[in-house]
Order: structure tokens, then C-alpha cells, then sequence
């Protein structure tokens, strides 16, 4: 029988419910036993005072391009979504079963793989979606090389209903794109990269719609970058299309500027787009269009960024500042600190049918306490991961993790 | 007594106030005053007059630079623009040194910034480089101590080439202020097109660009320009018609059905350049296609055409950038007494 702990004396956020009050929660093994708002304690339980703050599920990334142990703790990321472009291309149930067992074993983050749609994401054939499925992934992707044949698509997307797969597709007409890897617009025209226009995004996003009303299958759109492009997953949405999608803090903190003199650590995949599209990207997560936000961490290193833009690795290393900005838009009132919270645990759990995300009985202990107020700025000393290029160096934000428990067991801690 | 050199980072050290150019490297015409374009012209203009002088300017300017050392490095083959850097800095007395991607260890898989903290150990008083990435000039110009000349980086700014182009227009208009230019060509590919815009909007003259949309940025007007598609339209009443080269390794894709079709549509002849001003000035940075997008008998016509001036007019503005971009260094050249 395991301990009974109770941590006490703190905010008890629940996005699954929408609840927020004071009180402990108990918990066992790596269980969630319940929660005590008004009445005692039981006696000899292991307490664990709070101080008041928030204890709430650890975030829940939907999507990470890597596993950083230390950057995810430090972030307060407690589940984390592995995308399948790995060294070896995760397409067969053995390397999906080995990283679900390394990831038992090691500890610390739980770590679920995406398995490939499309054997050797190519494409063409269908990859074995099913055992894949029995041994752990928890939905199927081509990563950056989006499904481009629609009768693939299509048959994909027929044969993952039957097991009611999710099938994640990048939204991004490669034809289109080209060699692009800009926004196109005034900043990309004076610096001379290569662009790629708002509808590369539109249009993948609006065929897979289709494909997926005629499917009947449920689709994730994993990064919306624009404004254009969460209006095609409204209107998806209005037609009643199981259709779900994502953005990364990124993309609702900057805009095609942040490229201005060259500065490869803002560029990222798809690309950073107008000021108009950020706003509509913030509105989007607000008023619920936009159902999730994932952090999008991809780490490189210094001799991948600092090559000429068109050389220069795209990506950000954001597990451990992805709370802190998206809070920060809580704090200037631009999104709900419920419906933020959602975004980061909840709904990714519940679109993936993972039972974690929530503080209901039962549930994974997979907890974060966190001050949402506590000020410091990103800067690569107090960055935890093993990457550490971000666009974001020395902004100040607010809203801190103070400790990050995984299965039970408190695995980060600052003073 | 022998100048101490040793620790002095270019990059840590502020321009003097009040200087003429108060830049520590030429990467684009992108922001330049026009003060300081017009000091660049000027200066220019002075090397141009003593270019056509019998003994070269040999005389006046004999080893102003000397001691200096100029590297050239290309990572794009170029001849003109090379050679024109050569020769502008060795008419100033510098030890030139050239280095293209055939003879450099990129090849062996040297990184861009090794090589350029290789050269950089090698302590060179200008280093002019050339790149087929935007921005690669700017990125290598961080890492290094000495001034640094973009001569050409991806499709971003080329800016010897909008100085050359100015002065030549200057030169035959006497201003550049109020005057009308068409760009017409490669718009979307080209450096020289940023180039120009920048600085001759900068400078007070109206820019057209005409070409056909799939060779435009799809936000040219953005920059500040007038858009044509259509070169009667384009070319009606203006100053000056610089073409572009069509730059057809770059073409991946679709942008045009055929050189018969755009040569049709879009290559400069005299029946078009018919509704140009009488005194209209032909320019082409160079190398031509003859019939692709000029005629030849336009880019012959000794009146109209001044795509020669242009060739003599960039040795004279790269000495002139040679010249701005060490004024703080020439004064320890001299000390050291110009022994070589």
C-alpha cells in the first residue's frame, strides 16, 4: 500500500472541470486519490505545505520535437508528445515500445510517441497505425512532410477511423511552400528569404477538412500560424468536421519582425507571420477556436543556428518558457487563465485519451505548483534544458514552477 | 616604429563622431542617409575623374592604402565584380588577396564562420565578400574585426552595385533627385533591384518595377515603388531603364513559359523604349542576354546605352568604399612607412 500525501494549503486549479479553490489534495502512488476543500486532513498522511499557490496537472505537450528531461521539469511539462522524425523514423510498434518502456524506466517526464502515418513518412504506404496504436503511440503524423497525395490521405484517414486513430497533419501545401521558409511579406522581400505565403497553410488545412468530413476520422492540425488559417478551422468546425488544432507561444508572441537582422533563433516552422496573424492567433485561443497549445520544442544547437538563414536549423527550445509566455498573455488579459490552462493540460489529454491533465480521482499525480506571479527573465543561465536557442533571451516574464511532480513524486523543486 | 595592432577589436571601437560615414561596414544601401550616399558618390567621383587621368591617379593617389590588406571572399563565382574589387584595391596600393568557393576549404566542409575566423586571424584590414545566402554577409561581418563590403549575399542587397548604378546616372543627369527609373526584369531574384530601390528612393527619385507578376515580390509595393506589368506603360516617360539580368539559374519552377514569350513581352527594344523620355538612359548591371532581356541594338547605342560607364564606375566607387571604410586605419599605414 502506498503512502497517503496530502499537499495542503494550496489553489486547486482543475482545468478538466473548471473548478478553483482553495484546499489539499491527496494522492497515492501515482494516483489521484481527491481532493479535501473543507474538512480534515486524514491523519497520517505525508503533508506537503503549498503556501497558497496553484497546484494544478503538469502541462501536457502535445507536441516536442525532442525529449529534454531537465528542461521539461523545469517547465512544469509532465507529459510529453514525441514527434516520430527521430534518428530512427518511429513507423513500427518496436520503437514505439521502446521509448514507452525508456520512458517508464527513466522517470521523470512521461513521454508518448507519435508514430509515422505513412511508412518512412513518404507518403505512400500506410504505416502500421494498429500495433503502433496497441503498443503506445497516441496519434500518427508525417511530421513536416504532410501527407501531399490526397488518395493517401484519404485511405489513411479511412483506416485510422476504424481504430479511432488522430491523425496530426502539418498544415503546409509543400508544392506551394517550395524552398521557402519566411513568411512572405514586407520583411521577407527587404531581406531577401524566401517566402511562403499564407495560403500554403489554408489550403492543406481546408482539403484535409474535406478528407476528413468524407472520412468520418479525427484530424489535428498540430501549429496554425495565421489568421486565414484558424478561420479554415472554424469554418471546419462549424460544419461540424472533427477537426482540433494547436499553436506554440511563439507564434502569439512574435511576428515576421523578430527575423529582422538575420536572427536565425526566430525562425521556425511554419513560419512567423504578420502582426495581424498574431492577434488573430491570440483571439483564437481565447474564444476557443484554437484548442490547444503545445510548445513546439525543437533544441539546436549554436553551429545549426548561426548559418545564413536559409542554412540555419529552424526551431526554438520553449519546454521551459512555454507557461511563462502563454501566462503572460493571461496577465494582459488577452486569454482566460482557465481556458489557458485547458489548452496546456486538459484538452491536449482528452484529445489524445490520455488519463492525465486533470485533478479528478483516479487520474495520474501529475502535478505542477506554480506562483503565476513571480517575475524572472528567460536568459540562458536559469534555463535548465540542454538547449538553450530562444528568441526570447532576457524578456521578462511572470509566472514560475516550483515544483514538478510526476507519478507522485516530486522530481523538481526550487526554493 | 611599428604600429601596435595587437587587441584592437574594429568591432568594439565606436565610429568617431561626426564622421562623413559613420559606419563600420558597407552590408546594403537598406537605411543609409542620404548625406552619407552623397559623400559616397562624391568621393567616387573624384576616384572616377582620376581613373580617366593618363597615369591613372597614380601620382596623387600612389599607395594611399598601401599596407592594407584586401581579402576578396567569394562564395559565388563572379568575374566583374571581382575583378573590379582587384583592381580597385590595388590602384590604392593594397595587398589584394582573392579567395573563391574553388579554392577555399568549404569545399572540405570547413564551416561558413571557421572560415571566416580563420581569415580573420590572418588580421585583413577589409574583407569583401560574396555569398549566395541573404544575410551571410551580414552574419560573417559579426564575427570578424575588420571592415567588412558586401559585394552581393542571395537575393538581399548588392550595394556597390546601386552606388555604381547612381553615380553613372548622376554622371549623365547631373542628379538623381526627381528623376524616374524603371527596373524592369527579375525583380523577386535579384540583390541589384533591392540595392537600387533603397538608395534611389533614398536619393528623391521615383522607382518603377516592370516585369511580369511572377517575377515581382508579391508585396513590391511595400518597397516603396511604382508596379508595372506592362512595358509600355512602364517605360512611358521615364529618366532612366536599368534591366536585369534574368537570372536563369535561379528559375526552380514555373515563372515563365519561355524567353521567345518574354523577350516578346518583356525584353527592352527601341520600338518599346519609344515612349521613354528622348535623352532615356539604358543600364544593365551585366552579364547581358543579349535577345533575352535587351536587344543588342539597344544595348549598342552609343547614345542611350551606358552599361560601359557602369563596368568604369565600379572600380571608382569600390575604391571609394576601400577608401571610406579605412579613413581610421590609413593614418597607421602611413606611420608604418609603406615599406613593401
Amino acid at each position: 500500500m502506498s503512502v497517503l500525501k496530502a499537499w495542503k494549503n494550496a489553489r486547486l486549479i482543475d482545468p478538466a472541470t473548471g473548478s478553483d479553490e482553495r484546499g489539499a489534495l491527496l494522492t497515492s502512488g501515482d494516483r489521484i486519490v481527491g481532493a479535501v476543500t473543507n474538512g480534515e486532513i486524514p491523519v497520517g498522511a505525508e503533508t506537503t505545505d503549498c503556501r497558497g499557490k496553484i497546484l494544478m496537472p503538469g502541462l501536457v505537450d502535445m507536441r516536442s520535437h525532442q525529449v529534454d528531461r531537465a528542461g521539461a521539469l523545469a517547465g512544469g511539462v509532465t507529459t510529453l508528445i514525441l514527434q516520430p522524425n527521430q534518428t530512427n523514423i518511429i513507423d513500427t510498434d518496436a520503437p514505439v515500445e521502446r521509448i514507452r518502456t525508456r520512458s517508464d524506466k527513466a522517470g521523470g517526464v512521461v513521454v508518448h510517441p507519435m508514430g509515422a502515418a505513412t511508412k518512412g513518412m513518404q507518403g505512400k504506404e500506410i504505416a502500421e497505425l494498429g500495433q503502433m496504436l496497441e503498443s503506445g503511440a497516441v496519434a500518427f503524423t508525417d511530421c513536416e512532410r504532410p501527407v501531399s497525395n490526397a488518395q493517401v490521405m484519404r485511405r489513411l484517414m479511412t483506416y485510422a477511423k476504424n481504430f479511432d486513430a488522430l491523425i496530426v497533419q502539418f498544415a503546409q501545401d509543400l508544392d506551394l511552400a517550395g524552398n521557402g521558409y519566411a513568411h512572405e511579406g514586407e520583411v521577407s522581400d527587404r531581406l531577401g528569404l524566401a517566402g511562403i505565403p499564407v495560403a500554403a497553410e489554408v489550403i492543406q488545412i481546408e482539403r484535409d477538412a474535406r478528407l476528413a468530413e468524407l472520412t468520418g476520422a479525427r484530424l489535428h492540425i498540430p501549429l496554425v500560424s495565421s489568421r486565414d488559417g484558424v478561420l479554415a478551422i472554424k469554418a471546419a468546425k462549424d460544419r461540424g468536421i472533427k477537426i482540433t488544432c494547436g499553436t506554440a507561444p511563439h507564434y502569439l508572441h512574435l511576428n515576421e519582425n523578430a527575423l529582422e537582422g538575420y536572427r536565425t533563433f526566430a525562425k521556425v516552422s511554419p513560419p512567423l507571420r504578420s502582426e495581424e496573424d498574431r492577434v488573430a492567433l491570440i483571439e483564437g485561443v481565447a474564444d476557443g477556436t484554437i484548442d490547444i497549445i503545445c510548445s513546439d520544442h525543437k533544441g539546436c544547437s549554436e553551429d545549426t543556428k548561426r548559418l545564413p538563414m536559409a542554412q540555419a536549423e529552424a526551431g526554438i527550445a520553449s519546454l521551459e518558457t512555454m507557461l511563462s509566455l502563454v501566462l503572460s498573455l493571461v496577465h494582459s488579459k488577452k486569454i482566460d487563465m482557465m481556458a489557458a490552462m485547458q489548452a496546456m493540460t486538459s484538452t491536449p489529454a482528452s484529445i489524445l485519451g490520455l488519463d492525465c491533465g486533470s485533478l479528478a480521482k483516479g487520474a495520474r499525480a501529475d502535478l505542477i505548483i506554480l506562483d503565476p506571479g513571480t517575475p524572472w527573465a528567460i536568459h540562458e543561465s536559469v534555463l535548465q534544458g540542454k538547449y538553450k536557442n530562444t528568441p526570447f533571451e532576457t524578456i521578462p516574464v511572470q509566472g514560475r514552477v516550483y515544483e514538478t511532480i510526476v507519478g507522485g513524486k516530486s522530481l523538481y523543486k526550487i526554493s | 616604429m611599428t604600429p601596435i595592432r595587437e587587441g584592437y577589436n574594429r568591432a568594439d571601437v565606436a565610429p568617431p563622431s561626426g564622421q562623413q560615414w559613420p559606419h563600420r561596414h558597407l552590408l546594403g544601401t537598406w537605411g543609409l542617409d542620404p548625406t552619407e550616399i552623397k559623400y559616397l558618390l562624391d568621393t567616387a567621383e573624384m576616384y572616377a575623374e582620376q581613373n580617366r587621368s593618363d597615369d591613372k591617379g597614380r601620382t596623387k593617389q600612389s599607395g594611399k592604402l598601401a599596407g592594407l590588406t584586401q581579402i576578396n571572399l567569394f562564395f559565388e563565382n563572379s568575374t566583374r565584380t571581382l575583378m573590379s574589387f582587384e583592381i580597385a584595391g590595388r590602384r590604392l596600393g593594397m595587398d589584394t588577396i582573392s579567395m573563391t568557393t574553388e579554392t577555399s576549404s568549404i569545399r572540405k566542409g570547413e564551416t561558413l564562420l571557421d572560415t571566416a575566423l580563420t581569415l580573420n586571424a590572418m588580421k585583413p584590414d577589409v574583407l569583401v565578400i560574396r555569398h549566395g545566402d541573404s544575410g551571410a554577409v551580414e552574419l560573417l561581418s559579426q564575427k570578424v574585426d575588420c571592415a567588412v563590403i558586401n559585394a552581393g549575399d542571395g537575393r538581399h542587397e548588392h550595394p556597390t552595385q546601386a552606388f555604381l548604378d547612381a553615380l553613372t546616372i548622376r554622371r549623365r543627369k547631373g542628379k538623381l533627385h526627381g528623376l524616374t527609373i524603371a527596373i524592369s526584369g527579375d525583380v523577386v531574384h535579384s540583390r541589384v533591384a533591392r540595392s537600387n530601390i533603397w538608395l534611389l528612393t533614398a536619393m528623391g527619385a521615383r522607382v518603377r518595377l516592370v516585369a511580369p507578376p511572377t517575377l515581382l515580390p508579391r508585396h513590391a509595393e511595400d518597397m516603396g515603388v511604382e508596379v508595372f506589368h506592362n512595358m509600355e506603360e512602364g517605360l512611358s516617360g521615364v529618366d532612366v531603364v536599368m534591366m536585369l539580368r534574368l537570372q536563369q539559374e535561379r528559375m526552380q519552377g514555373a515563372f515563365l513559359p519561355s524567353l521567345r514569350e518574354y523577350f516578346h513581352f518583356w525584353g527592352l527594344t527601341q520600338e518599346k523604349l519609344a515612349v521613354a523620355k528622348n535623352d532615356v538612359l539604358v543600364m544593365h548591371p551585366g552579364p547581358m542576354n543579349r535577345g533575352v532581356e535587351i536587344a543588342s541594338d539597344v544595348a549598342d547605342d552609343m547614345d542611350r546605352s551606358a552599361i560601359q560607364e557602369q563596368v568604369e564606375m565600379g572600380v571608382a566607387v569600390r575604391m571609394a568604399c576601400l577608401d571610406i571604410l579605412t579613413k581610421d586605419l590609413q593614418g597607421l599605414a602611413s606611420d608604418s612607412g609603406a615599406v613593401s
